[in-house]
């Protein structure tokens, strides 16, 4: 183990390591907590100029009722649930049919659909802007969600279907044999037999794809237009435009905004890091 | 912090070394029955291969092959949007060469670039710092990696109250305003540092993951022959890292020449046009000033600097696939 385990160290520094955690930590989450402090900050308060100092009195209620009343805010969250779920849900199906296909079946063009689907990864997503835009005028989806989720399903089915290609040539072989000699069709292979193998694998990408797809602002801008479609990134951000003063108001929403992608990656860490860190150990 | 997922996969995208080659000979069989004539099983298995390929391959044609194609014939015509597109050959690119934002653009993308790099050995610094059993680690661990799941937009806001000169907490700090944000020096320095807290943390959550997989016997010969602290970090565990460290050092450059959101929350780009990059600058030109065909030129040079990179990265990927 590196460094050196702590019980091995003098009492003394010990101590002080166990000291300094907490303190890093708040140091760290300094900014996340200053937003959460400001959320509860009541409007005479900042007015007097009290920015960052402990609040003396908690407008909970208040700042959150006004931000979900006087603001669209609940429009753009609903906006951002209806453009995430099913973006989650296509892409991952899609991605675990090719993943399945590009490691079980053997045929020319099989690498470079591979490698196709692993450079996608790395395009510059402003390199696609305007086509999409386009496309999504001609579709007559522009500055709807369904813009968003389309373009989302097929972006992010290429990183999937690259991580669960991976995860699929990992599994025996013989599972997929055995299937087939006892007459197994294709269909049943992947949904009886490899289906269930892979479910950590669709948990790690599903909160992935959801916390990408969450938080992406870029697309929401090219996509949408006024309030119609726009999701919560977009909504937080015209808050900070019209409320420019009241941090409070908009610390508020950039905690519901905040908030699924949080809540998602501390109900369902251990699949989150095996995601993330997918490949990071060997290479 | 090891599980199973990471466990069935730390044979990862870039090398399944030893393993791959055993499973490609158990998938002999289906090879041998690609014959002058191919056996009904055969053409079954490529049926279904097909089918099982082609949503998500028509998907991806549409929405990455194709816009990317398009973009390039784009960058060679003059196009507002709305009337007919004319071709005008090189034109864009050749005022895009003589014009001063988009040098500063570039010079900007080389700043974030370069300071970006400085995510990995800062996240490799509170890695280790973390890396020790102590009670309530694992909280502390998954504290420290939250900022990576914040959206770009509520960094960006919550970084901007922090620079605000007049009420920020750095003008608290520092006894003055210092208007980071409206200062062309600063601009583009305050938003990477901004940028540096999440991506930190994603580094220091995949050299986590990469300290729990040391070679534990190595360590402790290395500390038998009086290996310690530095040394022992730069011979020992560095090397023993390094798939880890290129994986940091892959998505921080994604992540560098990706930067958008806090560019367009914290700046919009200014104060005139000092902290624009590649990607806002022809964001701003294709959104704002309508110039779709110079904004696709800019788009191109981007993906230009990008190739150079995917073609490493797929090259060195299906090397070590062979």
């Amino acid at each position: 183990m590196f460094p050196i385990p702590i019980d091995k160290w003098k009492p003394a520094t010990r101590r002080v390591y166990k000291l300094t955690l907490p303190i890093a930590l708040l140091i760290w989450l300094l900014p996340m907590i200053a937003v959460l402090v400001t959320s509860v900050r009541s409007t005479e308060e900042l007015s007097e100029g009290n920015y960052w100092g402990w609040p003396k009195h908690f407008a909970l209620f208040d700042n959150y009722r006004e931000a979900l009343t006087t603001s669209p805010m609940l429009h753009y969250f609903w906006n951002s649930v209806l453009i995430t779920v099913p973006a989650v849900i296509g892409s991952i199906a899609l991605a675990a049919m090719a993943g399945f296909a590009l490691a079980i079946y053997r045929f020319r063009g099989n690498s470079s659909l591979f490698a196709t689907f692993v450079a996608g990864n790395f395009v510059p997503v402003q390199v696609l802007m305007i086509p999409v835009r386009d496309l999504s005028l001609q579709l007559g989806v522009f500055n709807t969600v369904s813009a968003l989720i389309l373009f989302h399903v097929s972006f992010q089915t290429g990183f999937c279907a690259l991580f669960l290609r991976n995860f699929i040539k990992q599994l025996p072989f013989e599972l997929v044999e055995a299937a087939r000699i006892e007459g197994a069709n294709e269909w049943t292979v992947f949904f009886k037999i490899v289906l269930p193998l892979i479910r950590p694998a669709l948990a790690a990408l599903a909160i992935l794809v959801f916390t990408f797809v969450w938080n992406d602002y870029f697309w929401a801008l090219c996509l949408t237009q006024g309030d119609d479609a726009a999701p919560i990134t977009v909504g937080v951000a015209a808050l900070k435009g019209q409320w420019t003063t009241a941090w409070n108001l908009v610390s508020a929403g950039s905690i519901l905004a905040a908030l699924p992608s949080v809540a998602m990656f501390f109900a369902m860490q251990k699949h989150f890091v095996a995601g993330l860190t997918f490949g990071a150990t060997k290479g | 912090m090891s599980h199973s997922v990471t466990r069935h996969t730390v044979d990862g995208p870039v090398q399944p070394g030893g393993s791959a080659l055993p499973a490609s000979r158990d998938r002999a069989p289906n090879v041998r029955t690609r014959g002058r004539r191919p056996s009904p099983t055969a053409r079954r298995q490529r049926r279904a291969a097909f089918l099982f390929l082609a949503p998500a391959c028509v998907m991806v044609a549409i929405y990455v092959i194709w816009p990317i194609l398009s973009t390039i014939r784009l960058s060679f015509f003059n196009w507002d949007g709305m009337t007919e597109p004319t071709f005008v050959g090189l034109a864009n690119y050749v005022e895009l060469f003589n014009a001063q934002t988009f040098y500063t653009a570039l010079k900007n993308n080389v700043i974030w670039l370069l300071l970006f790099l400085l995510a990995p050995p800062m996240g490799l610094a509170v890695a280790l710092y973390l890396n020790q059993a102590v009670a309530g680690i694992r909280i502390v661990k998954s504290l420290f990696f939250a900022p990576f799941v914040l959206s770009g937009v509520v960094v960006g806001l919550i970084f901007s109250w922090f620079y605000d000169p007049t009420f920020g907490l750095l003008a608290l700090i520092l006894g003055h305003g210092v208007p980071v944000l409206g200062d062309p020096r600063y601009a583009t320095f305050g938003i990477v540092f901004a940028a540096l807290w999440p991506q930190t943390a994603y580094c220091m959550i995949l050299y986590l993951t990469g300290l729990t997989s040391l070679n534990a016997e190595q360590i402790e010969a290395a500390r038998m022959e009086g290996a310690r602290g530095w040394s022992m970090l730069w011979h020992v565990i560095l090397p023993q890292l390094r798939p880890t460290t290129f994986m940091a050092i892959v998505v921080t450059i994604i992540g560098a020449l990706r930067s958008f959101d806090l560019i367009s929350v914290m700046t919009g780009g200014g104060p005139f046009e000092s902290s624009t990059v590649l990607a806002y600058y022809m964001y701003d030109q294709a959104i704002k000033y309508y110039r779709i065909g110079y904004s696709a030129a800019v788009a191109v040079v981007l993906f230009g600097i990008m190739l150079v990179y995917i073609v490493y990265h797929l090259r060195r990927m299906l090397r070590t696939e062979q």
